[in-house]
């Protein structure tokens, strides 16, 4: 099941592939300072049934990929190109009815902040019956009686009272479950979880994980999970894609990428963390410098200017030409590196640490 | 240890919960801090851990006096400052700085990075040799910031430069101890650890005693010498770094332990514990053990008898726990799922 292709032929017209295809996807806002350049030529692929985990940290692109699967940018301020397809439906160039009809029924999303995203006017029943109403036709009582069956899917105690209880009568662990079952009202096939536990506390993060996991065996729902900790994406997705500067940097499996990974703003990520079975007498080792501005992204690779070996590959490769993430299927990334140089380079990393 | 500094006897903080058609009433009080003994030595860092809602913020601000204790008492250098006036701590309040979580709502966007840093200088009437814009400027260097940034404003800095900006107003004054609130975790993962290696330098160099408040328990354990572990009011736990991650006692410090994501994929398997719920409302907190309601060890006795804080046989000094019925010290431990969604 954890089976990813990366395979990355454009189609025009598409046979059996990925259940979601993302293609060479581009996203600019343009703004009053000038033109953002939010995602930059963006390709994944994702099968059902299992989770693709976005790591980034804030303005890497993440959210911004996830929203232009959904259709829910401003058409008026942004410039989308390339391809997403979902099963044989090309989204990018699908009409509004289109993905009114896709959104919250096969395709749903949860979102990082539960008690903005629910309506504090409306009982969390009617917020949840409201989806399962437009997109299925069913009546006021199907809908309730359906409501009822999400809340006890989700682990809420006593759901035939919880229903009518309003967002502020929840806790926090109890919303973003409420939120869950509402995004899942209509058995979806894709979920886009974006930071679904990041206001959470540790605790009720570990349940909410669980939870995600355990629906999806269940159900087979394929699931994106935007985080910018590796450690959730570790214990629940099966592939990963760390993102910098609205490109992919690196990806493949988890077991790939956390055991070994190859690009070095990856390995600058997880020897940025603390671990809790990690020696506390060396410093962390953080990336140096701050994300680059997406209004005018660096020149060659995006990381160039915070990367402490952009002279290796070669004295101007680096800061004049763009990497894309090589090779094109399995583990990979955009890095002009050899596998040969980084591999020593991780070695003598590692021996420096310990 | 050394000389203590910082000493929380029995502290408590109630907030009035007030409520009534006309006339506003007292109806409850939310026990944000219920009791609670932990001191602070001279160089020393304690590092406060707990989810939200658990009172580390509260007892923070206790400790830097910006709030007054309903009862109990805070000592300074063995001086009680519990209920002094405004006047009475001016001279104390040099010595204890805070750094603040959000560095975007701690610093004023209409004054000058200048104006920020040299603003606690100017209210204690302190002149340094050389003058306060060549100390500033010192200060600026010290925490990694461009010394000519002196006159610009805090919207032209980046999240991590503005966390630096607030960790150099609080160095301004020489402290002796600094109450870091939650400082790194509104910053991004690399940003992060920029800014815990500056703490931990500012440490070492300055000899600054911290109560490093924080919910991430990785991040805890690599900066406190020791370590404080609440919930909902009350220390459950606290001890040395090694007693505190390596041997706990207390359940929810292993419930918390084991729920941190580690970023790993083949090592041991750690013990798993999923609670269930959330933590109760701090205005009718439980009756005895307060973890008992997510405790999966809770008997009769726990809701009758509130645990002591105390060392347990096996402890080691100063390592100090609060249960009647205390787990194995290790965190290889059976798993135990009492999440009713996964059950």
């Amino acid at each position: 099941m954890t089976t990813v292709s990366w395979s990355s032929e454009p189609g025009t017209s598409r046979g059996p592939g990925p259940f979601l295809s993302v293609r060479d996807l581009s996203v600019e806002f343009s703004t009053e300072d000038g033109i953002v350049h939010a995602v930059d030529n963006l390709s994944f692929d994702l099968e059902k049934g299992t989770t693709l985990g976005i790591v980034g940290e804030s303005g890497s692109g993440k959210s911004v990929t996830n929203l232009a699967i959904l259709g829910l940018h401003d058409p008026a301020h942004t410039k989308i190109g390339g391809e997403i397809w979902l099963e044989d439906q090309e989204l990018i160039s699908a009409d509004r009815t289109t993905m009114e009809k896709l959104r919250g029924n096969r395709v749903a999303m949860i979102f990082q902040d539960p008690l903005t995203a629910l309506s504090p006017f409306h009982t969390i029943g009617r917020q949840i019956g409201e989806v399962y109403r437009k997109h299925k036709g069913a009546s006021k009582k199907e809908a309730r009686d359906r409501a009822v069956e999400m809340l006890r899917r989700v682990g809420i105690p006593q759901p035939e009272t919880r229903v009518d209880h309003y967002p502020h009568e929840f806790s926090g662990g109890m919303r973003q479950r409420a939120m869950i079952a509402m995004a899942l009202v209509c058995d979806p096939d894709l979920l886009i979880a974006d930071e679904p536990t990041t206001a959470l506390d540790v605790t009720v993060q570990a349940q909410i994980l669980d939870l995600l996991k355990e629906l999806q065996q269940q159900f087979g729902t394929a699931i994106i999970l935007i985080t910018h900790d590796l450690g959730v994406v570790a214990g629940t997705a099966d592939n990963v894609m760390v993102m910098y500067a609205g490109r992919a940097a690196e990806r493949g499996t988890v077991r790939e990428v956390l055991r070994e990974p190859r690009h070095p703003y990856t390995w600058g990520l997880l020897s940025s963390m603390p671990r809790l079975n990690s020696s506390v007498d060396v410093p962390l080792m953080p990336v140096r410098g701050t994300p680059p501005s997406l209004l005018n992204p660096p020149s060659g690779c995006p990381f160039h200017p915070r990367c402490d070996y952009p002279k290796l590959a070669g004295p101007e490769l680096c800061f004049n030409q763009r990497p894309s993430i090589s090779p094109e299927t399995g583990h990979g990334d955009a890095c002009y590196l050899t596998l040969e140089q980084k591999r020593e380079l991780r070695t003598a990393k590692t021996e420096d640490h310990a | 240890m050394n000389e203590t500094l910082l000493e929380l006897k029995e502290l408590v903080k109630h907030f009035p919960v007030r409520g009534g058609a006309l006339i506003k009433r007292q109806v409850g009080a939310v026990h944000a801090v219920d009791g609670i003994d932990l001191t602070v030595g001279a160089g020393e860092t304690v590092g406060l851990v707990g989810e939200s809602g658990c009172g580390k913020s509260t007892t923070g601000r206790l400790a830097a006096r910006l709030l007054e204790p309903t009862t109990g008492k805070v000592l300074y250098q063995g001086q009680d400052i519990s209920h002094n006036s405004r006047r009475q701590l001016k001279p104390i309040r040099s010595e204890i700085q805070m750094i603040f979580q959000d560095p975007y709502s701690s610093l004023n966007p209409r004054h000058t990075v200048g104006t920020i840093i040299r603003g606690p200088m100017e209210v204690n009437d302190i002149n340094p040799p050389g003058g306060r814009k060549k100390r500033v400027q010192e200060l600026l260097e010290i925490v990694g910031l461009n010394p000519e940034h002196y006159n610009r404003f805090p919207h032209e800095f980046s999240g991590g430069q503005r966390q630096r900006i607030g960790i150099a107003r609080a160095l301004a004054l020489d402290p002796k101890l600094i109450i870091a609130d939650e400082p790194v975790s509104a910053l991004d993962v690399s940003i992060q650890a920029q800014v815990v290696n500056l703490l931990q330098e500012l440490q070492r160099d300055l000899g600054i005693a911290f109560l490093f408040i924080a919910h991430d328990l990785a991040i805890v354990r690599h900066f406190s010498q020791r370590v404080a572990v609440m919930y909902l009011g009350k220390i459950v736990e606290v001890g040395d770094r090694e007693s505190i991650y390596e041997r706990p006692r207390h359940p929810y410090t292993h419930a918390l332990l084991s729920a941190v994501p580690e970023p790993d994929v083949s090592s041991e398997p750690r013990e798993r514990i999923r609670l269930a719920g959330d933590v109760p409302s701090p205005i009718n907190p439980p009756s005895g053990c307060r973890f008992r309601t997510r405790c999966w060890k809770a008997q009769d006795k726990c809701a009758t008898e509130v645990p002591p804080l105390v060392r347990l046989s096996g402890n080691r000094e100063g390592h100090l726990t609060a249960c009647h019925f205390p787990e194995a010290p290790t965190t290889q431990g059976e798993d135990v799922v009492l999440d009713p969604a996964l059950a």
